[in-house]
């Protein structure tokens, strides 16, 4: 479904590069996990693949469905399937959660040249998204994030992709900020929308989320690139030994 | 940050600084009149317009009164004074209007009308708007001016108020905005040319929309309308304001004056819509819009409310403001000023509080781009007797780009201790990430901008009137939210 090659990216107008080469497969029904310490590039890598311009692609190629969409704006890719989760989800004060999501889903649905939504069965389509996180309806009419706590904001993302209904999902550090409960409704949700058709690429610091949605593969991303595939037992061997040993193993396998 | 814009600001301030569309002119012939200002010719515009000798006498005082005062500079906007000696203070169309009879109308003017989407004939308006039109200085056409009749409502030009109504004007006028108030105010009723008077009876609630739209065409002439709104006890109306100009390099001074008068009870609802030419992208011609407008609540339980849309003009001072005289009553100040380009605008309002109980609301909202610069300047003063009077402000700014600047001066004065003012303000610059995040949803550039720019005005332009909340968001580009959410 989506296919990252030897992806460069650098802040537009500047020099500095933040993603230096990252390769990713993913295949539909796959979950994968990103890990990585601070500042490696990993929300970078979400919205370089998500199209937001204040980054340049400057080697590489992203694929979609085998489509290069590189070049693509960031709404034509949410129009194949594509969404992010934000790390920090922003606030736009006067427009309600239910006329951005309105908008949202019928412009998708254009694009897609599938059937649009009347107000009255959008309604009605939104009530039955509630439930998948057990989400209050006054946060339909209120501003979109505009006040909502730290994982208000956060179960407001998951929220909007039940929605949306997008193929792929990047979901950035969606984790953190939710109470324990508050993890297991939300982790409950995304393994309720997951399926064979969707896929979804999760950006985490903790073990913890993983042990309510399994991944299928656990990448390590380091100093811009991904330098360590592995399986949910990468996970735990991190959470036991940290970063260092594996930035030592990797110096070591650089050097070879 | 990068010097550079980025595309998503470009598409914004195109988006706002939309070209102009009724830079046009129309071909005219006028009367012949002197340039410059002096008694002689203050006395001769007075004849032209065949006034009482009270009118004229008025004028002449107001003359001399604006001879002795110095033009004002405490604004925060530079820009040329204009050229006093070298206006033109009256511009009339050499055919006399008839302003019972379309027909008289010059066919160019009335073209320059339906060109503006304001066809003057009443069956092709909308239904329940009468309309004043007024051309440079003088208003043209007032429709259905019968069908208010039958309901006691005087809706007519200000010049014809003079003939018909002379005890209302006399009682009336200058009574909100004294002929001294300002220096702008002092020259208004030394030239004003015309404007539209309404009158609304006791107990009569107005049965159409009123609306004036002002036009300046002749380049040289200045535009002073005056405008008397008085709605009598238990009276009310709502009464809309629309303006526009060519595009000429040289910029053009209009300064009018509009007061509102209300009663015991009564209710007036001031809107305005503002889109004079505003200049060229190096800040060349536009017009000076200098604009002293005041209500007075004199009645118990009186209601004044301004809503304004400001998109236009190179520089605009203005303040709408209301005198909260009788008990209980309420006043309103609801505004979007929009700066592009190198617009200025440095507006606000006053809200003077001196019976008890009165309250009053500010809701204020610039959004500035380009190399503007918009400031709001607001007064609250709570006088010694206005017991549990209550005031509110929101000023919210919204930056689009780096080169622009906004600036709010608030001035909060209270004398009584039971009285509260509560004042917030707000600076924001709309950020690519809001633009971002609406996109990831699917949401294209420029719906998005129309999005964060509408939610940002929402809560004023929803104050405006039905009939013209649409003409209002066309004007901001910004597509209204399907239905209410
Ligand atoms: N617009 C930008 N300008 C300058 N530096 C940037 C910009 N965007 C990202 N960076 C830098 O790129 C690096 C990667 O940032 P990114 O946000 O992708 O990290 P992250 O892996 O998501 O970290 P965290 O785990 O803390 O969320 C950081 O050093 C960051 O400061
Ligand atoms: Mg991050």
């Amino acid at each position: 479904m989506l296919e990252i090659k030897n992806l460069h990216a650098v802040v537009e107008g500047e020099d500095i590069e933040i993603l230096k080469g990252v390769n990713l497969k993913v295949n539909a029904g796959e979950i994968h996990a990103i890990m990585g310490p601070n500042g490696s590039g990993k929300s970078t890598l979400s919205k370089v693949v998500s199209g937001h311009p204040e980054y340049e692609v400057t080697e590489g190629q992203i694929l979609f469905e085998g489509e290069d969409i590189t070049e693509l704006d960031a709404d034509e890719r949410a129009h194949l399937g594509l969404f992010l989760a934000f790390q920090y989800p922003v606030e736009v004060p006067g427009i309600t959660n239910k006329t951005l999501l309105r908008e949202a889903y019928n412009t998708i649905a254009r694009a897609n040249e599938r059937e649009e939504l009347d107000p009255l069965e959008f309604e009605d389509y939104l009530e039955s998204k509630l439930d998948v996180i057990e989400m209050k309806d006054e946060f339909l009419s209120r501003s979109i994030n505009t006040g909502f706590s730290g994982g208000e904001k956060k179960k407001n993302e998951i929220f909007q992709m039940a929605v949306l209904d997008p193929k792929l999902s990047f979901l950035d550090e969606t984790d953190s900020g939710l109470d324990i409960d508050a993890l297991k409704i939300v982790s409950d949700g995304v393994n309720k929308i997951a399926g064979p058709e969707k896929a979804m690429v999760l950006i985490t610091h903790y073990q913890r989320l993983l042990n309510y949605i399994k991944p299928d593969f656990v990448h390590i991303m380091m100093g811009g690139k991904i330098i360590k595939t592995g399986d949910f037992s990468l996970a735990e061997q991190l959470e036991a030994h940290g970063y260092d040993e594996l930035q030592k193993e990797f110096s070591l396998n650089g050097a070879q | 940050m990068s010097e550079e814009l980025s595309d998503e600001v470009k598409a914004l301030e195109s988006m706002i600084g939309e070209e102009y569309k009724y830079g046009f002119t129309t071909d005219v012939e006028y009367e012949e009149f002197p340039k410059g200002i002096s008694e002689e010719i203050v006395r001769e515009l007075s004849a032209r317009k065949n006034e009482p000798e009270w009118m004229t006498d008025f004028r002449v005082k107001a003359y001399h009164a604006w001879k002795e005062m110095e033009e004002p500079n405490w604004f925060n906007a530079t820009y040329k004074s204009p050229d006093f000696e070298n206006l033109l203070y009256y511009s009339a169309p050499k055919k006399k209007p008839q302003l019972d009879s379309m027909d008289d109308v010059d066919p160019n003017i009335r073209e320059t009308y339906e060109k503006l989407g304001i066809p003057l004939e009443e069956q092709k308006m909308l239904a329940g708007v009468a309309v004043d039109a007024v051309f440079d200085s003088v208003s043209i056409f007032t429709s259905f001016k019968e069908k208010l009749a039958e309901a006691g409502v005087i809706f007519c030009s200000m010049s014809e108020a003079i003939q018909e109504h002379p005890e209302l004007v006399k009682k009336y006028l200058a009574s909100v905005v004294p002929v001294r108030d300002n220096f702008y105010s002092a020259l208004n009723s030394a030239v004003f040319s015309d404007g539209s008077f309404c009158f609304i009876p006791k107990g009569v609630a107005c049965p159409m929309e009123l609306s004036t739209y002002f036009r300046i065409n002749n380049m040289e002439s200045g535009q002073f309308e005056r405008t008397l709104i008085v709605a009598e006890e238990g009276a009310s109306v709502s009464y809309l304001e629309g303006c526009t100009a060519p595009m000429y390099d040289e910029n053009q001074l209009h300064a009018a004056v509009v007061e509102l008068v209300a009663l015991d009870d009564a209710d007036i609802k001031y809107s305005t819509i503002q889109n004079w030419y505003s200049g060229d992208e190096n800040g060349r011609g536009g017009i000076y819009n200098f604009v002293t407008k005041r209500g007075i609540c004199k009645g118990r339980n009186s209601k004044i409310s301004w809503t304004q849309l400001e998109t236009g003009s190179a520089v605009t001072l203005k303040y709408p403001s209301v005198i909260l005289q009788g008990d209980n009553s309420i006043g309103e100040f609801y505004s979007v000023a929009v700066t592009t380009k190198m617009q200025q605008a440095d507006t606000g309002t006053k809200m003077i509080h001196l019976g008890k109980n009165t309250k009053s609301t500010i809701i204020s909202k610039g959004i500035s781009a380009g190399k503007s610069n918009n400031s709001y300047r607001g007064e609250v003063k709570i006088g010694k007797k206005a017991h549990g009077s209550k005031n509110y402000s929101v000023c919210d700014s919204m930056l689009i780009g780096q080169e622009c600047g906004a600036h709010t001066f608030p001035y909060i004065s209270s004398e009584n201790p039971t009285s509260s003012v509560e004042h917030e303000a707000t600076t924001s610059r709309v950020g690519e990430e809001q633009i971002f995040y609406l996109m990831q949803r699917g949401i294209s550039e420029q719906d998005a901008i129309s999005m964060i720019i509408n939610g940002f005005v929402k809560d004023v332009l929803k104050e405006l009137p039905l009939e013209f909340a649409v003409e209002a968001n066309k004007l901001l580009d910004v597509k209204l939210e399907g239905s209410v959410g």
